[in-house]
């Protein structure tokens, strides 16, 4: 089963969990399954429209998605999808 | 990027009080007395003199590093000192320009430091980074990070990148000449408020010591060419669950930086989610209506029955409080509505405005038409009324 891992920040919203497995053969279709479950997680992984935002990146393993086909691409049991948004602190 | 893109200086050979002083790095093969010479030769800008720039600047300052910029128009709190380690207690009021030449100029009295006391911005940052090889991005604001991005395409400088929040960094090199940059990773800056970088902030004190290093680290491989640098990668850093991992980064085509070269001008973005973070988003939700914190000590000095309600989080309730106030932390507003009286005002308070604000719009959307916001928060309040109530 893929798991979704998520930056300690958005943990607050999964109630401190911060790999979550999840069901789905596209990226989109993990999402979805993560997002049913934790439902605050959603406007933090994509817009109002479904859309990818500019300031938040999802990896497939090391690849970002957007290079591979999107919240289209494949996943496959092994994989790990990471939320990497961006941060400014410095 | 190698050594060899970097240009190319006069330079002259060591001098003996050098050789002892570098002699740990003079017996590394990988840097040897040709790379402290390029050390000494380079000139590298850290643009910000706080959390990152504190160990990139100490470090890089320690490694013979012959000319450094500082770009920052702070002066240092006592706030600052959890992670800020280029500043001490007995800088608290002082230029960190100042309080950074000093400390640098002990650790290594070979460094030129060159300050600018100013806010890098579209009509300075040219003119600031002329001359240097190398520029260190250790902002705090998203829109400072896109101006340095666009600055070291532009100018064909590498940007050793790093970034922080409260247990997550993350490093890189962008803008060489054939790796990408910032917007290839993140395309434009998230609008206030959608990413959590302002309201729900923190910072693990060491963390910005791990990343900072590790910005130090890559503009010294950088310089001496040694190994091999994170750029098309992103370094991820988890120092809550003890995960460092890279990533891909690729350069895209369609970038309006390095792809496109759309962008051609430097601009000023709306400044966002810079600290001090609240202050901003008070500007935000400026429309609500609000109560001075002075009139609200008034109106209870007179035995009024407010129902005062605390929207921070428990952490920060645990801190400091105002008395008689009740906490339900803004993600838990819309679930316990049914806790307040639509009877009874309601004044709603953070720490400085911002998620009050947010609150008092959700309360009067909800129904609730007697609703204001404590101008300034607690912070204001700690400053106008009731002193006793730490500040954070």
């Amino acid at each position: 089963m893929p798991v979704l891992s998520l930056p300690s920040v958005l943990t607050s919203l999964t109630g401190g969990v911060h790999t979550i497995p999840a069901t789905g053969t596209t990226v989109a279709e993990a999402l979805d399954d993560v997002v049913r479950r934790f439902p605050g997680l959603s406007p933090r992984l994509r817009d109002e429209h479904g859309e990818p935002y500019p300031f938040v990146t999802i990896y497939l393993n090391d690849e970002d998605i957007r290079f591979i086909g999107g919240f289209g691409a494949a996943v496959q049991a092994t994989d790990e999808l990471s939320v990497v948004p961006a941060v400014a602190g410095g | 990027m190698t050594a060899a893109t970097l240009p190319e200086r006069a330079t002259g050979d060591l001098a003996p009080d050098e050789y002892l002083r570098y002699s740990r790095h003079l017996i590394l093969p990988e840097i040897g007395i040709e790379g402290q010479r390029r050390l000494r030769q380079a000139r590298v800008l850290l643009v910000g003199a706080g959390g990152l720039g504190s160990p990139a600047a100490l470090y890089l300052a320690a490694a013979g590093v012959g000319t450094l910029g500082l770009v920052d128009f702070d002066a240092v709190d006592a706030s600052n000192l959890q992670r800020q380690i280029l500043h001490g207690t007995a800088d608290i009021g002082r230029s960190k320009l100042d309080s950074a030449r000093d400390r640098l100029h002990d650790i290594n009295p070979h460094v030129h430091v060159e300050g600018f006391p100013v806010r890098l911005s579209a009509d300075n940052a040219r003119e600031i980074a002329e001359g240097f090889d190398v520029i260190v991005d250790g902002t705090d604001n998203f829109a400072t990070r896109y101006l340095v991005n666009d600055l070291c395409v532009l100018r064909n400088v590498p940007n050793v990148y790093g970034s922080i929040f409260r247990f997550d960094g993350q490093a890189s090199v962008f803008a060489t000449a054939d790796g990408p940059c910032y917007r290839c990773l993140y395309r434009e800056p998230p609008p206030a408020g959608l990413v959590p970088a302002c309201a729900e902030g923190g910072v693990l004190g060491v963390l910005p010591g791990l990343v900072g290093t590790i910005q130090a680290t890559e503009a010294i491989k950088l310089i001496t060419g040694a190994g091999t640098t994170l750029i098309g990668r992103l370094l991820l850093v988890d120092a809550l669950h003890w995960r460092l991992r890279t990533v891909r980064v690729q350069r895209d085509p369609s970038c309006p930086a390095c792809g496109t070269r759309t962008i051609t001008d430097l601009t000023d973005a709306v400044q966002l989610c810079a600290a001090p973070a609240e202050v901003e988003l008070d500007a935000i939700f400026a429309a609500v209506p609000e109560i001075e914190p002075a009139a609200l000590s008034a109106r209870l000095a007179s035995g009024e029955s407010l129902d005062i309600v605390d929207v921070r989080e428990p952490y920060e309730f645990a801190i400091a409080r105002i008395e008689g106030a009740r906490l339900i932390p803004l993600a838990a507003l819309e679930h316990r509505l049914d806790e307040l009286s639509r009877d009874r005002e309601i004044i709603v308070h953070c720490k400085a405005g911002g998620r009050s604000a947010q609150a008092v719009k959700r309360l009067r959307a909800a129904g609730f038409t007697r609703v204001l916001n404590l101008a300034g928060g607690i912070e204001r309040w700690s400053h106008d009324v009731d002193p006793k109530v730490p500040r954070y």
